[in-house]
C-alpha cells in the first residue's frame, strides 16, 4: 500500500468523522469533530509539500533533493493558531452551558421553555 | 529605503504598539488607557490619510517584510484599493471607539480596548498584505479579536450566539487553509503576484482542481461576507452583541467583499485558464438573493438592532451584486457603495444604541414606548441613517446606487440586478418606515406617563450625527469619491502592474 494512499484515507476519514461530528446538536461533540477536522487540515497541508521519504529538509552537503519546507511552517502555524481557538471554543461552550444550561449549540434546551427574543 | 516607505507598515505596527498598552494601563490608569487608545486610533487615522495621499500617485509600493525579496519573504502591497479602505476602517474605529468611551460601554469588562487594537491590526493587516496566507493570518487576528469583542458584556444570549459565531468561523478557517493548501501544492507559492503568474501556466491536467481550489477560497471569502447561504451567523450575532460592537463589525463583512475583489482579478483573471471568473456564475445569483433576504429582513425584525443586522445583510448582497459583474466600472461602483454602506450600517446600529439608553425596559425592541427622552433628536437621526441605508436622497446612498445602476446597464445580467436593487430598496423603505413610526410617533394605548431615564447627556449622540455628517461629505464630494474609485478599479483590472510591483520588472 502506497503511502499516498494511507495519508490520503487517513485525511478522509478524519474530514468524515469531523464533519459529521461537527453537524451534531451538542457543542461537546462539536468541538471534537472540530478538532478532528483541524487534524485533517493540519495532515492536508503537511502533505502538498509531495510526500518524499529520506530527503533533508533545508540543507546537506551533497544532496541535490529537499523536501519542501514551507509547508512545514505553514503547518505550525496553522497548529498553533487552532490549538487557541479550540481552547477558546471548549471555554465558551463551557460557559454557555453554565449560563444558559443547556449544551446544544443553538442554546435550545430539550424541553422547551419561554423563549427569549434574540 | 526611504523612511517615508516604511510607512506602510504603520497601520500594522501602531495598533500592536496601542494595544499591549493599553492593556497595561486599563489596569489601574483608566484615563490614561483610554487617552492612550483612543491617540491610537488617531495615530492610524493620520497614517492611513498619509498612505492614501502617496497612494495618489498611481504608483503599486511593495514593503518586503525584513528585506525578503518576494516571492520568498512576505510583501505588503500598498495600492489605491488597500489605502481606500485603511482610511475608511480608520475612521470608522475613531467614531465607534468615541462612542464606546462616551457611553462607557468599554468599561464593562476588562479588554475592550486592547482587543479593539487586536481587531484594527487584523483588519489593516487583511488590506495591506500581498501573500494568501499571510491573509489567512491576519483573517484570524481579526477573528479573535472579534470573538472577545463580540462577547463582550456578556450574557446567555451573547454568549449563545458567541458559540455559533466562533464554530462557523473556525470552520471557515479550515476551509481557507484547504484551499491555501490547493493553490501552494499547484503552485509551490502563496505570494499573490507569483501566484497570478502561475496560474496561468499550469497544465491542462491541473485545471479541474485549479477551479475547486478558486471556488473554495471564494467560499471562504463568502461565508465572511456572510453572502446567502453562508449568512445565519451573522443577524444573530450582530443582533446580540454590543450595538458599538456591532457598528464597529459593519466593516468585518467587507473585508469578505474585499478580499473576493483583491483575489479574483488577480488571480481568476482572463489568464487563468479553466480558472478564468470561476466564482462568476454563482456570485451573481447568490449576491441577489442575499441582497433580498436581507432586506425582507428589515420589515420583519422585532428589534433595531436585528433590523440594521439585515440592512448589513442586503448592502453587503447590493454590494456583491455590482462585484459579481467583474467589469472594472461595476466595481468602482460597488467600492463607492461599500464607503456609503459601512458608514450607514455602523450609523444604524449606533443609533439603536442611543435609542435603548433611553428607553428603560422597552430597550431596542420595535414597539410603541411611552415618550421618552431625546425622542425627537433620535427620531431625526434614525431618518437620517435610514435614508442613507436604504439609499434615498440627499445622503450619498442614492448615488451610489444610481452609480452601481448606470454601470450594470450595459450587462447581460442588468435586468435582475435592476429589478433587485430598486425592490429591495422599496421593501428597505417600508421596513424602516413602520419601525420609525413604531418607535417615534405612536403612543401606547392610554396616557402612559414618560420614561423616566437617568439624566444623559447629549454627547451620546456625536458619533452617530457624525457618521451622518461623514455621509453628507460623501455626498457633497462624490465626484471626487467617483474618481477616487475608479482610479482604484483600473488598478485591480490593470493585474500585470500589481505582478511588475511586487515581483520586479521582468515582464512575463
Amino acid at each position: 500500500m502506497s503511502l499516498e494512499f494511507l495519508i490520503a484515507s487517513a485525511i478522509a476519514v478524519l474530514t468524515a468523522g469531523g464533519i459529521y461530528l461537527s453537524l451534531r446538536g451538542r457543542t461537546f461533540q462539536v468541538v471534537l469533530g472540530l478538532t478532528l477536522l483541524s487534524y485533517a487540515v493540519n495532515l492536508f497541508l503537511f502533505a502538498i509539500g509531495r510526500l518524499v521519504v529520506d530527503r533533508p529538509p533545508l540543507f546537506a552537503k551533497g544532496v541535490t533533493d529537499h523536501a519542501d519546507p514551507l509547508p512545514q511552517a505553514l503547518v505550525l502555524t496553522a497548529i498553533v493558531i487552532t490549538f487557541g481557538m479550540t481552547a477558546l471554543v471548549v471555554i465558551l461552550s463551557l460557559r454557555s452551558y453554565l449560563e444558559s444550561g443547556s449544551d446544544q449549540v443553538d442554546g435550545r434546551t430539550d424541553i422547551p421553555r419561554d423563549e427569549t427574543p434574540l | 529605503m526611504m523612511p517615508i516607505d516604511q510607512l506602510v507598515i504603520a497601520p500594522i505596527v501602531i495598533p500592536a504598539i496601542v494595544a499591549p498598552l493599553t492593556l497595561l494601563a486599563m489596569r489601574r490608569r483608566r484615563r490614561v488607557g483610554m487617552a492612550l487608545s483612543l491617540a491610537g486610533c488617531g495615530a492610524m487615522l493620520v497614517a492611513a490619510l498619509a498612505l492614501f495621499g502617496i497612494a495618489q500617485d498611481d504608483a503599486i509600493r511593495a514593503y518586503p517584510l525584513g528585506g525578503w525579496p518576494a516571492p520568498f519573504g512576505i510583501v505588503l502591497v500598498l495600492d489605491r484599493l488597500s489605502a481606500m479602505m485603511l482610511v475608511v476602517a480608520a475612521v470608522l474605529a475613531l467614531v465607534v471607539m468615541l462612542h464606546a468611551v462616551v457611553t462607557t460601554v468599554d468599561r464593562k469588562g476588562w479588554h475592550f480596548h486592547p482587543m479593539f487594537h487586536f481587531q484594527l491590526l487584523g483588519l489593516n493587516g487583511a488590506f495591506l498584505t500581498g501573500d494568501l496566507f499571510n491573509l489567512f493570518v491576519f483573517f484570524e487576528v481579526l477573528l479573535i479579536a472579534s470573538y472577545g469583542l463580540m462577547l463582550h458584556g456578556q450574557g446567555a444570549a451573547r454568549l449563545k450566539a458567541g458559540v455559533t459565531y466562533v464554530i462557523v468561523n473556525i470552520v471557515g478557517s479550515a476551509l481557507f487553509l484547504i484551499a491555501l493548501g490547493l493553490l501552494y501544492g499547484l503552485t509551490g507559492t502563496l505570494n499573490m503576484a507569483d501566484l497570478a503568474r502561475r496560474i496561468s501556466l499550469l497544465g491542462a491536467e491541473d485545471q479541474g482542481l485549479i477551479r475547486l481550489a478558486g471556488l473554495l477560497l471564494l467560499t471562504v471569502f463568502a461565508l465572511k461576507a456572510a453572502v446567502v447561504p453562508l449568512h445565519l451567523w451573522l443577524p444573530r450575532t450582530y443582533a446580540a452583541t454590543t450595538p458599538v460592537i456591532a457598528a464597529l463589525f459593519a466593516i468585518m463583512t467587507k473585508v469578505g467583499v474585499y478580499a473576493m475583489i483583491r483575489t479574483v482579478p488577480l488571480l481568476f483573471g482572463d489568464s487563468a485558464g479553466a480558472a478564468a471568473w470561476v466564482p462568476a456564475p454563482w456570485l451573481l445569483p447568490a449576491a441577489a438573493v442575499t441582497a433580498i433576504v436581507g432586506f425582507a429582513g428589515v420589515p420583519a425584525a422585532r428589534a433595531m438592532r436585528e433590523q440594521a443586522a439585515f440592512a448589513i445583510l442586503g448592502s453587503t448582497g447590493t454590494v456583491l451584486l455590482a462585484v459579481s459583474c467583474w467589469t472594472q466600472e461595476t466595481t468602482a461602483a460597488a467600492l463607492f457603495y461599500l464607503v456609503h454602506a459601512t458608514y450607514a450600517g455602523a450609523a444604524l446600529f449606533l443609533v439603536a444604541d442611543a435609542t435603548s439608553r433611553r428607553r428603560g425596559q422597552y430597550g431596542d425592541a420595535i414597539v410603541p414606548s411611552p415618550r421618552f427622552a431625546g425622542q425627537q433628536a433620535l427620531g431625526l437621526l434614525f431618518l437620517a441613517a435610514t435614508i442613507a441605508a436604504t439609499g434615498l436622497p440627499p445622503l450619498s446612498g442614492f448615488v451610489a446606487k444610481l452609480f452601481i445602476l448606470q454601470t450594470t446597464f450595459p450587462t447581460k445580467a442588468w435586468v435582475a440586478i435592476w429589478a433587485t436593487v430598486l425592490c429591495t430598496t422599496l421593501v428597505g423603505v417600508v421596513g424602516f418606515a413602520r419601525c420609525g413610526s413604531a418607535l417615534f410617533w405612536k403612543a401606547p394605548a392610554g396616557d402612559a406617563d414618560p420614561i423616566a431615564s437617568v439624566e444623559r447627556s447629549g454627547i451620546e449622540f456625536a458619533a452617530p450625527s457624525a457618521l451622518i455628517a461623514l455621509l453628507v461629505l460623501l455626498m457633497l464630494g462624490a465626484g471626487w469619491a467617483t474618481t477616487q474609485t475608479q482610479a482604484a478599479a483600473a488598478q485591480i483590472y490593470a493585474p500585470q502592474r500589481y505582478i511588475l510591483a511586487v515581483l520586479g520588472g521582468e515582464p512575463s
